[in-house]
């Protein structure tokens, strides 16, 4: 048992754990969203300081808008599905005149001009921001420790990474400083955090959420998506966020994901794949739980079938090329001129190349040389060339297993929460973590990592469920079957 | 090609996608990366033995093109705003040192 209860009680009003117990009792106006945050605001006083989930708390904004919720339930209005809620953003999501920094020096002094749309949705349904969460630089890396203001330690033991590169999203809702988080997700980067920290997290559909106003990484792979520490909380904060946005030339067009009417749905028939040739690798104690998962699956109705994903092995390779040269793209525009720091220089090209230099950190640098080096003249066909052509080959290889499975099991993370400072020496050993998580990202297709009780350490082991483009329903359908059976086995959720 | 360089990569070639990445890199520093993105290029090997010949490759993953907007007039950001967090502006522009002429 890892998960203690996250309840707790302030002058005498019980706050419940989860986003939508909250939000009912601040619709309901049994429960104010002041006393909620201030809940909240009490826990973050007492564990921040050991874990370092946040860049920035916003105190001041989130009293604010605790009370003009609670305006609005004395005045007969509805503040909305999230009505009350905590909610803490990852920092790499633009927030009106409150800095953003994705956790790095070459942004600082900055205060975005707009909100990201996702932030916008959020406060429409009555979700109260606490904060902004530390993350791997630029959302580059998979522990969060490549921040410039520091590293995000595991809430279940402070001695461990808390994953990443959305660390200290993850780490907020394990701690219980807020019910619901927003992460980012490129190669695993809500996925790998929420296993390591024993939480819910989904990427959803590419497309599916809109990333105006989220700093873009590698635009080919990024989505936005929802932490928490239950199913339902996670298909509800889709449900606030997902839907076309006409600012986000990649956003499809439909509207929101309807998630909550399924969750009761049951697996019976549904058909679970299992990859007999998934890249080795995962730890013994991983492994362990993900049959224990198939075994529970099995005994809701599902049918177990086996798929193969031939390429799958060279997801690393090809992500590890694409995302870089997408990323040495979307960072040329941190030149010192619009935004954040400068160095000065006597000429423009100097006070370009002195601000990057100074701004960004070691793991940046290596990504933006990386991407660099793979679409320049000579190399291009060589690398970025072929990890194009091997993206299509993974595809692929989904789309045939899609065939015979409605979804794909697999082990978010090869291994358990791992102490800091394990890997930081060794990048390639870092971006080994991400092995099961990346295919997805580079199909587009959904996937979520579904805490699925202990491994080594008794520490947190999730289980990754993923599905073809735009099967989040499903998904959440086999999602909330595992979630019953933790609970209906004694361990908790 | 040097002598830390791998033959994945040279140390002549770190040092121009540095130059490319607008990006100051110190002998040390070159040396460093030099033999990491050995390492880490050596490991992306494993897809020279492909044949891909036939394979289109792929940029994006769903097939969204042409995405329009109606021709109408919208807020956009609000200048002073943007100028107020620029790291120079002046007369209502962004503010940059001099592009050519002063580097020989």
């Amino acid at each position: 048992m890892f998960r203690q209860s996250l309840d707790w009680t302030v002058e005498m009003t019980t706050i419940p754990s989860t986003a939508a117990a909250i939000a009912d009792a601040v619709r309901s106006g049994a429960l104010k969203a002041t006393d909620v945050l201030e809940a909240h605001l009490a826990r973050i006083a007492e564990r921040e300081g050991e874990i370092h989930a946040f860049n920035l708390v916003t105190t001041d904004e989130a009293r604010a808008a605790a009370s003009r919720i609670d305006a609005d339930v004395a005045a007969g209005r509805d503040p909305g599905l999230l009505a009350g809620v905590p909610i803490a953003i990852k920092d790499n999501m633009c927030t009106r005149g409150i800095a953003t920094t994705c956790s790095s020096k070459i942004l600082e002094g900055w205060r975005p001009p707009y909100d990201a749309t996702v932030v916008q949705r959020l406060a429409a349904a009555g979700a109260v921001t606490i904060g902004k969460t530390n993350l791997d630089e630029f959302a580059m890396g998979s522990s969060t420790e490549n921040s410039a203001f520091g590293v995000t330690y595991n809430p279940r033991d402070i001695t461990r990474v808390s994953g990443g590169s959305s660390g200290g999203s993850a780490a907020a809702v394990a701690a219980g400083f807020s019910p619901i988080s927003i992460g980012s997700d490129t190669g695993g980067s809500i996925r790998q955090p929420a296993a390591l920290c024993g939480v819910v997290g989904v990427k959803p559909t590419y497309g599916t959420v809109s990333r105006y106003g989220l700093v873009a990484f590698a635009s080919s792979l990024d989505q936005v998506g929802p932490f928490s520490t239950d199913v339902r909380d996670s298909a509800l904060v889709l449900e606030a966020i997902s839907g076309h946005d006409p600012m986000d030339s990649t956003s499809i067009p439909q509207g929101p994901l309807s998630l909550r009417g399924v969750l009761s749905q049951g697996v019976e028939g549904l058909r679970v794949g299992r990859i007999t040739d998934m890249p080795g690798g995962a730890d013994p104690d991983v492994t362990e739980r993900l049959e224990a998962a198939f075994d529970a699956l099995q005994a809701a109705g599902a049918i177990m079938v086996d798929v193969q994903m031939p390429s799958m092995k060279y997801g690393l390779t090809a992500y590890y090329l694409i995302a870089p040269a997408e990323a040495s793209s979307n960072l040329a525009r941190y030149d010192g001129v619009r935004f954040g720091m400068r160095v000065n220089a006597p000429d423009t090209n100097a006070m370009y190349s002195a601000t990057r230099s100074a701004g960004f950190g070691d793991e940046v640098k290596r990504r933006i040389m990386l991407g660099t080096y793979a679409l320049s003249a000579g190399y291009y066909d060589a690398y970025y060339g072929k990890a194009l052509k091997v993206r299509r080959l993974i595809s692929e290889d989904f789309d045939r297993a899609y065939t015979k499975a409605d979804v794909l099991l697999t082990p978010t993370s090869p291994i358990v929460a791992f102490p800091v400072g394990a890997k930081s020496d060794d990048p390639l050993a870092m971006y080994l973590c991400d092995v099961y998580t990346i295919p997805t990202n580079l199909a587009g297709h959904p996937a979520m990592s579904v805490p699925f009780g202990t491994g080594a350490f008794g520490l947190p082991v999730g289980v990754q469920i993923m599905a073809p483009t735009l099967g989040e329903q499903t998904m959440f359908r086999v999602a909330a079957s595992l979630e019953r059976s933790m609970i209906s086995s004694g361990g908790g959720r | 090609m040097s002598e830390t360089a791998s033959e994945r990569i040279s140390t002549e070639a770190v040092i121009k996608a540095a130059r490319l990445s607008r990006l100051d890199l110190t002998p040390t520093e070159v040396a460093r990366m030099t033999s990491q993105l050995a390492g880490m290029l050596e490991h992306f090997a494993d897809i020279d033995a492909l044949d891909l010949s036939a394979v289109e490759p792929m940029t994006r993953p769903y097939p969204l093109s042409n995405v329009f907007r109606q021709d109408v007039v919208v807020q956009g950001l609000d200048r002073d705003e943007v100028l107020a967090h620029a790291p120079a502006a002046e007369e209502g522009r962004f503010r940059v040192p001099p592009i050519v002429g002063l580097d020989g």
